[in-house]
């Protein structure tokens, strides 16, 4: 059969645009829950309409995105049944539970709440129609978690024993499955990078009404917010990554090795920044690297041994027996690259844009302005930017409001690609996970279909999402200032309901 | 009892669970092209559901994550066997969620138009698979003996899995008529009632022989008790709407719904999928099960998490429990 066509080589590209496709949405769903839920709780508390203004604003965003990430998420759940049967029947006692774990408490938890929090502006009390937004953003957290514990094992797998009579992996202790250190810094790491963002989406978001002069307080919060958000939120990623990363070569130096084109193992490794491999050869024909960087990535030692791919593959060929255990280098190595790249460069900027939108006790009174102006973007003291370079950073900042999507998805690829030829590292190939009752004709179905599907909807979604940004925040009625004091009791049964779809 | 009976009968209330929350909200996605006479009205009927669809459809997503958990040989063979259907399905509730989420979003008729035809068929089409899916899993396919089926698409569409097909077709329309009838005002109130009891007495007929065919197939004492509960019930739910006890009507035609699914795991037990190759080959709630160690986890964790999950679900339909009408719809423009 022909390779390119196999039903293994379509049913991970099925995987892959998936799960690719699903976590666009997915990070922009938990930190906009979380955002919203901020806003929200600042209207609650002070009472500034400027707050509830903005939480409608993101609220509304942020339900146009969770409808795309909820129902893409439901294809998750069943194409490893549908496409990966063997892997179903290997690891289900393991896999299985913390699936069925997201499902009991975070799903039920997130759907059921959201439902509450749009219907209920005009049916619940102020406070608890806060408390169901927070409903959402935990329920969205806890289920990131129990989706990258269960991930997190397929890169690491723990408390499990093979059983030979049935030939399957048994779980024998959950809890280190759900806490083991792999499951917790992929957790945070992923947590953070969602933050990220939500930061950068709002950011830009905020900058493209600023520039026009639109929606002024609204906006200026939500830039401040934004930006504090890419901050703490970037730094974290950076952080996490960082432990994420020694972990990885720790429990999969292959995945590293090939992240850095690393062909053989040396002491004081090089950080390759750029390389130009040659995968037959297992050599880099160019390569612009700086000196024990690697080293201290994976040791906090300049000087320590890291293991190449080379080496690695023979370690791997001796425990596992005869085989190739080199993941393509090429997509490992850039995917890498990729994901540090765009994740940082949107991080740099945010640093650069919270100097430069600096509180007003920091400037000099001229530079000054009221609540309702756009803020005068300074660099040095005393000098305001020039409106060339004014327009320029509001500019850069509304076209970065996608890197951290793009680094999210190179991040995805590198630890997914970074694993091959394993499924779950060390114990089941990709290769026999697949479904074998399943046909060629059947993947490629399914795999047209969802590709196009998924298309289609990209395009209305994006399509919304520019219209209602566009749109800016809503103008608010008596009503909206005015929620319900008691549970269910709007005060007149007859009138139109506050939102109806 | 072991602990994967346990799993057997949790799975069995799991999906009576969706069949019961979905199974109204797919009928009413049905009734918009069915009772409504014009836009207000198809947005009453939506509006109806809209706090609770989500929610409901999350019951399938557990359903199918306990049954990957606790029985990853069904899972397995399941959803590669019913491969081609499920991807309809999945396809069908991908496009039902955003047609929900999106239609009220852009004023523009054409766009709404469009979305509105999504929910109907949507709704219709997997109220239809999930009965021809059970049918099918009731009967036997073709398993051979590493659990993998071996039959193709049309292997599906037998006669006896196509009739349980139009059963939850059926029934889930006359569920989400009572629905309708039990949460709206006005004039559309009344033809809800009307209409399930027109929707009702179909649903009778072919539930009845799709029972009978089951019972005879491969009932055994319990299931036949359940049919009967099942088909008194349904007596039940069409007398009750005619008298107007809309309330009541839909507590039965819910435990119809429940008794029938009964049924049919009853039926099915100890089996979970039975091989029509080789009775040796069949999948059982003891050769497909998880360990019990895992048992024993998700038993904790379901023990603990059902009642509450059932207690803030049931809140939200307190909550919104006011019935709506043509007047509720801010913009009658649309």
């Amino acid at each position: 059969m022909d390779l390119a066509l196999a039903p293994e080589t379509l049913a991970r590209w099925q995987f892959g645009i998936t799960t690719v496709y699903h976590f666009l949405f997915v990070p922009l769903t938990i930190s906009l829950a979380a955002l919203t839920a901020g806003l929200q709780t600042a209207w609650v508390r002070t009472e500034n309409e400027k707050y509830l203004r903005a939480t409608k604003f993101w609220g509304k965003l942020f339900l146009i995105n969770i409808a795309m990430g909820v129902v893409t998420g439901i294809v998750q759940e069943f194409q490893f049944g549908m496409n990966w049967s063997d892997y179903s029947r290997f690891v289900g006692d393991i896999f299985g539970a913390p699936l069925a774990f997201e499902a009991l408490i975070a799903f039920f938890f997130e759907s059921t709440f959201i439902g509450l929090w749009i219907f209920g502006w005009d049916k619940l009390p102020k406070k608890i129609h806060l408390a169901c937004i927070w409903m959402v953003s935990i329920g969205t957290i806890l289920s990131a978690y129990f989706i990258l514990a269960a991930n997190s094992w397929m890169q690491h797998p723990v408390g499990y024993r093979y059983n030979k009579a049935n030939g399957r992996a048994e779980l024998t202790d959950f809890w280190h499955v759900l806490t083991q250190n792999t499951a917790l810094t992929q957790a945070f790491h992923t947590l953070t990078a969602s933050f990220l963002t939500g930061g950068a989406f709002m950011v830009g978001i905020a900058a493209f009404h600023l520039a026009r002069k639109k929606h002024i307080p609204v906006m200026k919060t939500s830039l401040r917010l934004g930006l504090i958000t890419v901050i703490v939120g970037g730094l974290l990623t950076a952080v996490s990554g960082d432990q994420l990363g020694k972990v990885m070569f720790k429990q999969q130096p292959m995945k590293m090795a090939a992240a850095e084109a690393l062909w053989d193992g040396q002491n004081s490794a090089p950080f390759s920044v750029f390389a130009y491999g040659d995968v037959s050869k297992g050599h880099n024909s160019v390569e612009l690297s700086i000196p024990g960087i690697l080293s201290f990535l994976a040791d906090d030692n300049f000087h320590s041994y890291v293991p190449g791919i080379n080496d690695t593959n023979k370690a791997e060929q001796e425990k596992y027996g005869p085989g190739d255990y080199r993941p393509i280098i090429p997509v490992t190595f850039w995917a890498f690259r990729w994901m540090i790249g765009f994740g940082m460069a949107s991080f740099a900027l945010g640093i650069l844009g919270l100097w430069l939108t600096r509180k007003k006790f920091m400037l000099p009174q001229h530079l000054r302005v009221d609540e309702d102006e756009v803020p005068n973007l300074v660099l040095f003291k005393n000098k305001a930017l020039s409106p060339k370079f004014t327009k320029l950073y509001w500019l850069a900042a509304l076209w970065t409001l996608g890197f951290p999507l793009i680094a999210n998805s190179w991040g995805w690829i590198f630890t997914e690609m970074g694993r091959q030829p394993w499924v779950v590292y060390g114990v089941l190939q990709t290769r026999d996970a697949v479904s074998p009752s399943v046909s060629q004709g059947e993947v490629l179905t399914s795999m047209i279909v969802f590709t196009l599907l998924y298309a289609v909807l990209a395009v209305i979604e994006v399509k919304l999402l520019v219209k209602y940004i566009k749109a800016g925040p809503p103008e608010l009625t008596d009503d909206d200032l005015n929620p319900p004091t008691k549970i269910g009791g709007d005060r007149d049964a007859d009138k139109p309901m506050a939102f109806s779809y | 009892m072991e602990l994967h009976d346990v799993w057997f009968v949790l799975i069995a209330v799991l999906w009576i669970g969706y069949f019961f929350l979905e199974g109204f909200d797919f009928g009413v996605g049905i009734l918009t092209k069915l009772l409504a006479r014009d836009r207000t009205e198809k947005r009453v009927l939506i509006n109806t559901i809209g706090p609770v669809w989500d929610g409901n459809e999350v019951w399938l997503l557990t359903a199918g994550g306990a049954t990957f958990a606790a029985f990853p040989e069904w899972y397995a063979t399941l959803f590669s066997g019913f491969y081609l259907p499920l991807l309809i399905i999945l396809v069908c509730l991908i496009v039902r969620g955003v047609a929900f989420e999106y239609r009220a979003k852009r004023p523009e008729e054409k766009w709404q138009t469009n979305w509105e035809h999504a929910i109907f068929w949507t709704s219709l089409i997997p109220a239809l698979l999930w009965g021809v899916a059970f049918g099918n899993i009731v009967r036997g396919v073709k398993i051979d003996k590493n659990f993998e089926y071996v039959g193709n698409f049309w292997d599906l569409l037998n006669p006896y899995a196509i009739l349980g097909g139009l059963v939850t077709l059926t029934l889930f329309t006359f569920h989400g008529a009572v629905f309708t009838a039990l949460k709206t005002v006005g004039d559309i109130r009344m033809r809800a009632r009307k209409l399930a009891l027109t929707v009702g007495l179909l649903t009778a007929v072919l539930a009845l022989a799709f029972l009978i065919w089951t019972q005879v197939h491969t009932g055994d004492g319990w299931s036949l008790g359940a049919m009967i509960v099942a088909v008194v019930t349904l007596v039940g739910a069409l007398g009750a709407i005619k008298m107007g006890r809309e309330g009541w009507s839909f507590a039965l035609s819910g435990v119809t719904i429940a008794a029938a699914v009964a049924m049919l795991f009853l039926a099915l037990f100890p089996d979970v999928m039975p091989s029509s190759l080789n009775p040796d080959w069949s999948l059982t709630a003891s050769n497909a099960s998880s360990s019990p160690y895992t048992l024993k986890i998700m038993t904790w964790c379901a023990g603990i998490a059902t009642p509450l999950v059932l207690l803030y679900q049931s809140w939200t339909y307190w909550v919104f429990r006011k019935r709506i009408g043509t007047h509720h719809i801010a913009d009658a423009a649309h």
